[in-house]
């Protein structure tokens, strides 16, 4: 079976989230071998960059370092090797399997400082042919860029009306959390173009070292991600879904079987996982059998399943 | 003594306070030693090492307690600069280690320049675990030269400077084509890139290189295998989680010896 998300055909509806294990075309289409249902590249942007200084991620453990991982902080600073170097990386996950079932899609995550940028990256990349965009007009800690844009409906949906009307692939755009409200991005998407929203990125997040008072974080703060963000991703995907005609695919926090099901029942389509593959190298075909099992032991369709809690008042 | 601590798994530093610095040789090379152990640290693991407001930088871990670096860097500079006294940063003992001997076992350990750090306590444990231990030790001149008698106290050391001013004068390959390896059921090497390239084609010759393990380096950004900045070609693997030791055969028809990204992702070739 075949899972469509926004016109991109799935092995599986569990991707790979942006800026994961995303940065070379060997170590993506590893994680298709370990099970995932497609790919997003790491966030391509038109000229190199060479990202924050380091500590950029960290993990977040309750009662003093001493107790569970709840939660990762980041800030990479968008590190990219731009547009024209990154084509070998698409194009070797597009050649690496000679059993077309053994492969999926790849999505190339983009940015820009505008418009124009935008459509410079989308069409340096074409010629690797790419499945998708993914638009990221929501990374919280690069100025000028992401979330600056992403938190502005007019910028966004110039943005991606201008990215549909340069490619022929599907676009998806991916959004902040850090707004006032994401349904008035999302309808900004969707009036540019959109074929689908991806919700959410990062929310914005801060850790200090008392033993030297430092800021952790090279850039000093960054976004978090992790077990701990997936309640406020079900209620931005929640309220996308019920605002919106296109379809959601869901991120934030997604580390098990169950968070994939209640990401779905909140209007998910599909779900991507990122900080997740710190536990977990196999966690996309975990978490994918474990649903598929949840959904027969239930008697659920896959369809029925998407956007159930709308349904239950 | 340092304060042993086994609640870390590399999320989030733990602070360090310098307790001794010891200058290896002359030329930038110098361990420092914490108040805090990596009580289950295993040789061929590392440590992120954050220097406040600068950066944090993989290191070999050459005791439980402490690192062996050379200055190489801005990040390297500033850790240069530290008193004891100061604190940095920990996160570790990171990444797979070398896979250790059984009692009995003949091991010969390649060591090039500061690839020496994370053999030195390979060596050690490896003799505390009743293995026959013999090291080629390399370096560029006998002032490069780190723990020749820390090698010396496990073994039989093969010395050889670029320069000849200690040792045979050559490289360790100098030596490695004259010995018999048949002898020896593991080998383990960690040096420069392009020493360890010619390593391996040694071992490919004398039909050795299944029992060999290579400790490799690539630019780490999060250090924790999730961002994928390190991964190599053409298998995937996280040098940082995947290894930084490597089966050998991993590394044959990779990028091995050929090219390696930096910050960007770009790829640098050798």
């Amino acid at each position: 079976m075949v899972y469509l998300a926004a016109g991109v055909p799935l092995k599986n509806p569990t991707i790979l989230a942006a800026g994961i294990l995303g940065t070379n075309g060997a170590s993506m289409a590893r994680v298709i071998r370990n099970g995932a249902g497609g790919v997003v590249t790491k966030s391509i942007g038109p000229i190199p960059v060479y990202g924050h200084s380091n500590p950029s991620m960290i993990a977040l453990s309750a009662d003093g370092g001493r107790g569970e991982t709840f939660g990762y902080l980041n800030a990479m600073g968008l590190p990219n090797p731009s547009y024209d170097e990154f084509r070998q990386e698409i194009e070797f996950v597009k050649t690496s399997f000679t059993d077309k079932a053994e492969s999926a899609p790849v999505i190339a995550s983009i940015f820009g400082g505008d418009a124009k940028d935008f459509v410079a990256v989308a069409e340096g990349l074409l010629p690797s042919k790419p499945d998708a965009f993914e638009l990221n007009v929501s990374c919280p800690h690069a100025k000028g860029y992401g979330a600056d844009i992403g938190s502005q409906p007019c910028h966004v949906e110039e943005i991606t009306a201008a990215v549909k009307n340069a490619v022929d692939v599907p676009v998806w755009v991916k959004l902040t959390p850090n707004v006032q409200n994401i349904k008035d991005i999302g309808l900004a998407a969707q009036a540019g173009g959109a074929d689908a929203i991806v919700a959410i990125n990062t929310v914005r997040g801060m850790a200090i070292d008392i033993h030297s008072g430092w800021p952790v974080l090279g850039n000093r703060s960054g976004g978090m991600s992790g077990p701990a963000v997936k309640p406020v991703a079900v209620k931005c995907v929640y309220d996308l879904y019920e605002a919106l005609e296109i379809p959601v695919i869901g991120v934030g926090g997604v580390s098990c079987w169950e968070d994939m099901i209640e990401m779905m029942m909140a209007g998910a389509s599909a779900v991507q996982i990122g900080s997740a593959v710190y536990e977990s190298e196999t966690i996309f075909a975990d978490v994918w059998s474990g649903a598929q099992h949840f959904m027969k032991e239930k008697g659920f369709a896959f369809d029925e399943l998407i956007g159930m809690a709308h349904r239950r008042k | 003594m340092a304060e042993k601590c086994q609640c870390f798994s590399g999320g989030f530093p733990m602070n360090a306070k310098i307790i001794e610095i010891i200058d290896e040789t002359n030329t930038g090379k110098r361990t420092l030693l914490f108040d805090r152990e990596f009580e289950n640290m295993s040789p061929g693991n590392f440590c992120m090492v954050w220097i406040h407001g600068v950066d944090e930088i993989p290191l070999g871990c050459a005791y439980k307690n402490g690192v062996t670096f050379q200055t190489v860097g801005p990040a390297t500079n500033a850790l240069f600069e530290l008193k004891v006294g100061d604190s940095v940063g920990l996160r570790g003992p990171l990444g797979n280690p070398f896979t250790l001997p059984e009692k009995g076992e003949k091991v010969l350990i390649i060591s090039g320049g500061i690839g020496a750090a994370p053999l030195a306590p390979l060596a050690e444990k490896s003799k505390k675990l009743g293995a026959e231990v013999t090291i080629i030790l390399g370096a560029r001149s006998e002032s490069d030269l780190i723990f020749e008698d820390r090698f010396s106290k496990t073994g039989n050391v093969l010395l050889t400077t670029d320069d000849g001013t200690k040792g045979k004068k050559g490289f360790v390959t100098d030596i490695l084509v004259e010995l018999d390896l048949m002898e020896f059921t593991k080998i383990y090497v960690c040096g420069p890139e392009m020493m360890m390239k010619f390593v391996m084609k040694i071992l490919i010759e004398k039909n050795a290189l299944d029992k060999a393990e290579f400790s490799m380096e690539r630019y780490f950004k999060c250090g924790i295998g999730v961002c994928g900045a390190c991964c190599i070609d053409t298998l995937g693997v996280r040098v940082c989680k995947d290894g930084p030791v490597f089966k050998a055969e991993t590394l044959v028809d990779s990028e091995f010896g050929k090219y390696h990204r930096d910050a960007s992702g770009k790829r640098i070739p050798y």
